[in-house]
């Protein structure tokens, strides 16, 4: 019934109402790119970034981000998520020379951030994967993501960040999910955003 | 003397097969509380069969939950393997799809591991390679 509803309340959104959620598993690049997108359009940052994963450990969001690119128009509220893992463990972190306490803090943080992203789910109207191009992309997280954006009939783009790596594999990205609309980029060294945005466009159409 | 390190390490390493028809009548909470029980007894579980999507998120969701508050637990690696039928003929897909929703998707395996033994699940189209901590 509710879905119902909301598909029904779909018909009368207006397009500048739209959420675009930034999905993935931790240390893909959300952040990142979501930065780039803010930076290029409001002139502000969301988020802070770090080498350690699961620096985003709570939803960001951007009021009205409005994109303006080659005459089309689109406005929409980005949401940043933190990263969804199976696992956390805050010894993981104390590699990263955190104090015991606040890597204790982190995960405690960590964890409930991918709870609160889950969430989230069922309020995007578009989301964004974001993957490391340079990871395996056949991880169990991402197929669970994506398999419940498909459940609840949401538009994906999947986005292979990190290309500058020399390990990136983009047609892997592409094999993985051979579905959806994949676009290789990398927000750290601004390769192939041009792309990215025509894509944020179409994505953005089928909402 | 490697040889008795490794079967040391890995003594005491459990496995539970669950058959389909043990978890196809429970609901979604019951079949999450019943994998992640067989975990926190730090056992693997292979499942016949997959989660469904919305079941997989669930799974998350209270494995984090356990993580804020179960001691030295440190969540779960999970990974499924399923029959590959995207290049297969139309009635072999209609063959598949038509057992799928008739007796449930049986064909696929999953595996779902405590973090603290499974180390990490590498997958493939093809395989599965489970790595030890």
């Amino acid at each position: 019934m509710i879905r119902i509803i909301k598909d029904f309340s779909k018909l009368f959104l207006r397009r500048e109402n739209i959420r675009v959620g930034f999905y993935g598993p931790p240390n893909a690049g959300k952040t990142s790119l979501a930065n780039v997108v803010c930076k290029d359009w409001t002139g502000e940052e969301m988020g802070e970034i770090s080498k350690i994963p699961h620096e985003t450990r709570h939803v960001q969001f951007k009021e009205k981000v409005e994109i303006k690119y080659k005459g089309k128009s689109l406005t929409f509220k980005m949401v940043d998520t933190p990263g969804i893992a199976t696992r956390i463990d805050y010894e993981d972190f104390l590699k990263y020379g955190l104090k015991k306490k606040d890597a204790k803090k982190r995960a405690k943080e960590a964890t409930q951030g991918i709870i609160d992203a889950i969430k989230w789910l069922d309020d995007m109207d578009a989301v964004i994967i974001v993957l490391d191009s340079s990871q395996n992309p056949y991880s169990q997280v991402n197929i669970t993501i994506i398999g419940n954006l498909v459940a609840r009939k949401i538009p994906v783009l999947i986005v292979a960040n990190k290309i500058d790596l020399k390990k990136a594999d983009i047609k892997k990205v592409e094999a993985a999910f051979p579905e959806y609309e994949v676009v290789g980029i990398s927000a750290k060294e601004r390769i192939n955003l041009e792309e990215f945005y025509e894509a944020l466009m179409r994505l953005a159409k089928k909402v | 003397m490697a040889k008795n390190k490794r079967s040391k390490r890995l003594h005491g390493l459990s496995m539970q097969i669950v058959p389909f028809s043990e978890v196809k009548e429970l609901g979604i909470p019951q079949r999450v509380k019943k994998i992640l029980s067989l975990i926190l007894n730090n056992k693997i579980v292979v499942l016949q069969g997959r989660l469904r999507s919305e079941e997989e998120a669930r799974l998350i969701e209270d494995t984090m939950a356990l993580v804020d508050h179960v001691k030295n637990f440190k969540g779960i690696e999970l990974a499924v393997i399923e029959p590959n039928i995207k290049n297969a003929g139309f009635f072999v897909k209609m063959k598949y799809g038509l057992a799928k929703s008739l007796i449930g998707d049986t064909s696929s395996m999953t595996v779902i591991g405590p973090a603290s033994v499974i180390k990490e699940i590498k997958r493939d189209p093809k395989q599965l390679e489970l790595f030890f901590g």
